[in-house]
């Protein structure tokens, strides 16, 4: 047998594959090893049927190895084809213990390979492709070798019955866990004390699962040990360390997901230097993916490129540099094209350089994470004069200026607020809000600015702390400048916003009570909030304060206690300025002072005109006009009004039934209506039907693996084409709205067959696949919603929570009594 | 921001509108006296017939027209209009005719259009008074989930009465078979059942219920809810299907005596120009 390759590739993942492919195609000598029997491990050890995506969208794939997002499955036969069409040369269960460099053979300058079982390969070459799950993490207790011990859930469908106990609360523990649910019984050991690791979507599902007594969790729970028992039902039991004490769990099965051991020991043992102690830090590597030790690449996941298209773009790419062959990275194309028009006569890197160097904050990332933000984004170029984006828009990109200057203008005059230059960023506040942009922005000369979106963004700051930091500094100053201080000098705004605190409310949670003391001015930037107050023995909501507005100013002016009780609507976050940093500016600005007078005076008065209302009103008639209006907004808000932007409303006093919205919206939206006018619940004549409300922070759009969810610029939130019918969405929207359908164009009815009551001939559907379906506010349909342009009586109506508090007065001004409905 | 209904729209637009043509063919029949008379063939009533001829064809189209969703601009302002406007057509075909009636097809085209108006007035009382009150006894119940509750509680007292003594029983049994809901259009529209077994059963079981042994009051007290809340129920739908039946029976009228009138005014139009 041959002992001597140009190439060694360890670990046939993507990345190793994808190298032996291009090998193969190359007519190199070249050995692949696999340390378990079978190519693709960790893909393989996705649950079944499970979505492989492909991410980066944008990248184009290079490699002989085919991918593209699809199931499990069928990733698995292409690449299982690949290993037979290529007769690609792989050794299965070849786990790699040493490699070293062999100064006595014949060949001093090859690394030599050596095996478990003892077998030794020399290599020219060697690619270390391994990826980081190989080494999964075992329970280290007693019994943790147990047969009815795994590490792994391959078919969950293969169970049945059981009781069964997963150990680790991250992503793959729950997902586990919930695919076994129904049909066993689960426990979920989780030694943290919640489940914030995890997905929204799948904490979501497993709180539901549990409401439901599908399955029970344990938190701040540790295994101890597990016993084998010898009769009875169960075969195992589990003994944990619960915050009660030890408990005793028999079950028949223990699944952990304990995540896996970091590779840095091993790598350093062939000899491999990281650039820091941190153990997650990554391996020194060469542009050409070469470590410190000659001949020796490393790829994919272990060198830091997590996603499967990434390493299969460069199992291609180390080949042709092992070959000598010059390649650009994959995505260099791409940029190139990005470039087109901006600094097209320099090389990508030149530009990429440029920008980082006059933007700051995208020093921050490193250069994968540059050049990923890039393909997502837009370069503009505006000339001078011309408007990025207007007041009341809709969109929720972020801007990087890279060159020129821009001004902003919050309010109507003419005098711009504020002004944006080189290396600075603007849009943030459309960004965490959701909300409709609140300035216009427009060039004041020549400028090159980066358009990135906002998914793109929220994930950057996710994963980079240091960009979040920034980010957010800048942002508590521009929301300071924009609700309290236009005219603040620049101190006197560093020194607020430097003391400023976020903080967060869930919705429902009180930002202050009535009679508290004034803590300060609350500036809401996410989210809303109600304002109540106690008159006549019940709590009257007097406001609703969307984003972007200030609250708590009435006791920072007077000086007493809060004069009314202040809650989020929705989840909510707002920014804190102490009353004695605030009363300071009051006393030096009188400017500030005076605009938060007139809205003191302005509050106070409306109040009074409440508060007479409330205590003149006539009480053996029960419920007042004030009262009902304000018990009509507590419902709307309960509905989730309050984090709508456009919400349908069915009048039922006007209501005729006819139905005419559902046949509308289903006649021009593929036969299926987006609303059902006949379901939601009723206030004051004031149904809220079954229809999308288009939220600030869509829930639908949480967890979307193709990406098909958006929000367009008017405000509408549609799923595009892409949909691939997971159903997510419909799970994760809390109001029903979402369905699964098949869409089928709707022939237009002629004349004719409308007057001889014959309906129009269905073109034979070639697609029958359902997709997820919602309102998308007729976005392209001219004149606008449908369902509310073919109601004959005008029942049906389309609003913003900011024209709901104005609409919920009027109806109730005429409303002389509530209906009761509890007469079954 | 004040919801407008279909009377209000745009601020009474169409009303105003109405007035206005009311007035001008006011103004034009009392200013210019034809030599002839005031009749359909002078010169002043082939004016007005014609515009009311176009009038009634464009007060038809409005049956197509919301039903054609593809289209631009609101329903609700076209059926403002066709009020409206409908109204001002009675006007100005009283004028055209001069007041001159007669047992002839001209005469027989202006009742018609006559008992088309006055079933659209109906239909227009129906549409202000019934989704009320259809809110009001309805609440956020739809009459499939009434019906389907009402099957159950039917099981359920039935399976109950089956251990009660034969005279519950026979009369459970009987208001479970024999009570009808909207089985007829007159029943629809009145609302109600003449002797309604359901309500006849709960009668009958309060004075039944006063000799039963001591342990069966208790399953007693739970089949005499049961009825009680069925006849409820009962009602609730009854009353439902009756406003839908009252919101949709005029149409009846309205839509045949509008084919009705197209016919007649054809032969109108052609038998005056026959007999010219």
């Amino acid at each position: 047998m041959r002992n001597h390759f140009d190439v060694i590739i360890i670990g046939a993942g993507p990345s190793g594959l994808s190298a032996a492919a291009r090998a193969a195609e190359q007519k190199l000598s070249y050995l692949l090893l696999e340390a378990t029997e079978a190519a693709a491990n960790t893909i393989r050890n996705y649950q079944r049927r499970k979505l492989v995506m492909a991410e980066p969208r944008g990248l184009p794939l290079r490699s002989p190895l085919p991918f593209a997002a699809s199931l499990r499955e069928s990733v698995l036969n292409s690449w299982e084809s690949v290993i037979a069409d290529y007769k690609i040369n792989i050794r299965y269960n070849s786990k790699v213990v040493a490699i070293t460099r062999d100064s006595e053979s014949k060949r001093p300058e090859a690394l030599k390979v050596e095996l478990g079982d003892g077998s030794i390969f020399t290599a020219d070459h060697v690619i270390l492709a391994i990826g980081v799950q190989g080494n999964l993490r075992k329970l280290e207790i007693p019994g943790g070798d147990l047969p009815q011990v795994q590490y792994q859930l391959d078919d969950p469908e293969a169970y049945q019955n059981e009781t069964i106990v997963v150990i680790g609360g991250g992503d793959t523990g729950v997902e586990n866990a919930l695919a076994l649910t129904g049909r066993n019984q689960v426990i979920v050991l989780n030694r943290a004390e919640d489940f914030s690791n995890c997905k929204e979507s799948n904490l979501t599902q497993l709180t539901e699962a549990r409401q439901r007594g599908a399955l029970d969790w344990l938190l701040e729970t540790r295994p101890q040990s597990i016993e084998a028992n010898t009769k009875g039902e169960f075969p195992v039991t589990l003994f944990a360390e619960t915050p009660k004490g030890i408990e005793r769990i028999p079950c028949h099965r223990i699944i952990a997901r304990l995540g896996a051991l970091p590779s840095r020991p091993l790598l350093e043992s062939f000899g491999v230097a990281f650039p820091t102690a941190d153990l997650a830090a990554l391996p020194v590597l060469t542009p050409r993916y070469e470590s410190n030790v000659p001949g020796l690449y490393i790829i994919g996941a272990l060198a830091g490129y997590p996603l499967i298209k990434q390493g299969i773009n460069q199992g291609y790419e180390v080949i042709e540099h092992i070959l000598g062959n010059p390649v650009e990275a994959a995505d260099t194309a791409l940029l190139r094209e990005k470039f087109a028009s901006f600094c097209s006569d320099r090389g990508i890197e030149d530009v990429l350089d440029k920008i980082q160097r006059s933007v700051p904050l995208l020093r921050l990332l490193n250069s994968l994470q540059l050049r990923e933000l890039i393909l997502e984004s837009n370069i503009l170029l505006p000339a001078a004069g011309d408007i990025i984006f207007e007041r009341n828009d809709y969109s929720t990109s972020f801007f990087f200026v890279i060159e020129g200057e821009l001004e902003m203008f919050i309010d109507e005059d003419d005098i711009a607020d504020d002004s944006f230059k080189s290396g600075e960023f603007f849009g943030e506040m459309g960004l965490l809000s959701g909300r409709r942009r609140i300035a216009t922005v427009r060039a004041t000369t020549q400028s090159a600015l980066i358009e990135t979106p906002r998914r793109v963004i929220l994930k950057l700051i996710n994963s980079v702390q240091a960009m979040r930091r920034t980010l957010d500094e800048v942002a508590i100053k521009r929301i300071v400048h924009a609700c309290i201080g236009l005219s603040l000098s620049e101190d006197d705004l560093n020194d607020l916003a430097s003391h400023a605190v976020i903080k967060q409310y869930a919705a429902g949670e009180e930002l202050f009570h009535e009679g508290d003391d004034a803590d300060g001015l609350y500036l809401i930037r996410r989210g809303s909030v109600t304002v109540s107050r106690m008159m006549t023995g019940r709590e009257v909501v007097l406001f609703y304060v969307a984003a972007g507005n200030y609250v708590g100013e009435m006791s920072l002016i007077s000086g007493e206690p809060r004069y009314a009780t202040v809650r989020a609507a929705i989840a909510t976050e707002a920014i804190l300025i102490d009353v004695g940093r605030m009363q300071g500016i009051i006393a030096r600005n009188p400017e500030v002072r005076a605009s938060l007078d007139a809205r003191y005076l302005q509050h106070l008065q409306e109040q009074e005109k409440r508060q007479q209302l409330e205590t003149s009103s006539d009480s053996s008639s029960g419920f007042s006009n004030q009262s009902a209006q304000s018990s009509l907004i507590s419902f709307l808000i309960q509905q989730g009004v309050g984090e709508a932007t456009d919400v349908l409303l069915i009048d039922e006093s006007l209501c005729v039934r006819c139905n005419h919205c559902e046949q509308a919206c289903a006649d021009t939206h593929g036969g299926a209506t987006r609303l059902d006018r006949d379901t939601g619940p009723i206030y004051a004549n004031i149904r809220v039907p079954t229809s999308c409300r288009h939220c600030e922070h869509p829930h639908c759009m949480k967890d979307c693996p193709p990406d098909a969810i958006h929000r367009a610029p008017h405000g509408e939130v549609y799923i595009d084409d892409s949909c691939i019918g997971c159903g997510n969405c419909q799970q994760n929207c809390p109001y029903d709205v979402i369905q699964m359908a098949v869409i089928q164009d709707q022939p237009e009815q002629s004349l004719w067959q409308m007057l001889l009551g014959i309906q129009p001939k269905q073109v034979a559907s070639t697609n029958n696949t359902k997709v997820a379906v919602k309102c998308d506010m007729c976005k392209d349909i001219a004149d606008g919603p449908v369902c509310v342009r073919a109601c004959p009586v005008g029942a049906a109506l389309r609003v913003n929570p900011e024209q709901l508090l104005g609409y919920a007065s009027n109806n109730v001004a005429d409303e002389h009594h509530i209906l009761g409905f509890d007469d079954a | 921001m004040q919801q407008s209904n279909m009377f209000d729209y745009k601020n009474y637009r169409y009303f105003k509108i109405a007035v206005v043509v009311i007035l001008i063919a006011l103004a034009a029949f009392l200013f210019f006296e034809p030599a002839v008379g005031h009749y359909g063939g002078s010169w002043l009533g082939y004016t007005l017939g014609t515009i009311s001829a176009c009038m009634v064809l464009w007060m038809t189209w409005y049956g197509i027209r919301k039903r054609r969703y593809r289209g631009t601009g609101a329903t609700q302002g076209w059926l403002s209009a066709h009020i409206y406007l409908g109204t001002a057509l009675t006007f100005i075909v009283t004028l055209h005719s001069g007041f001159n009636f007669g047992l002839n097809i001209h005469t027989l085209a202006y009742a018609l259009l006559l008992i088309v108006v006055a079933s659209g007035f109906f239909g227009n009382y129906t549409y202000m008074i019934y989704p009320r009150k259809m809110t009001e006894n309805m609440g956020e119940d739809s009459l499939d989930g009434l019906l389907l509750r009402i099957a159950e509680a039917d099981k359920l007292a039935r399976k109950i009465a089956l251990l009660m003594p034969d005279e519950i029983n026979n009369t459970v049994l009987r208001a479970c078979r024999e009570t009808s809901i909207g089985l007829s259009l007159i029943d629809q529209l009145s609302g109600f059942q003449p002797n309604c077994p359901s309500a006849k059963a709960v009668q009958e079981l309060t004075i039944l219920g006063k000799d039963l042994a001591v342990e069966q009051r208790k399953l007693y007290r739970e089949l005499y809810s049961i009825m009680v809340r069925r006849e409820s129920l009962v009602r609730r739908a009854r009353q439902d299907l009756m406003y839908r039946a009252r919101l949709g029976i005029w149409l009846y009228l309205h839509v045949p005596f509008t084919v009705g009138l197209l016919v007649a005014m054809l032969a109108h139009i052609v038998a005056v120009f026959v007999y010219w």
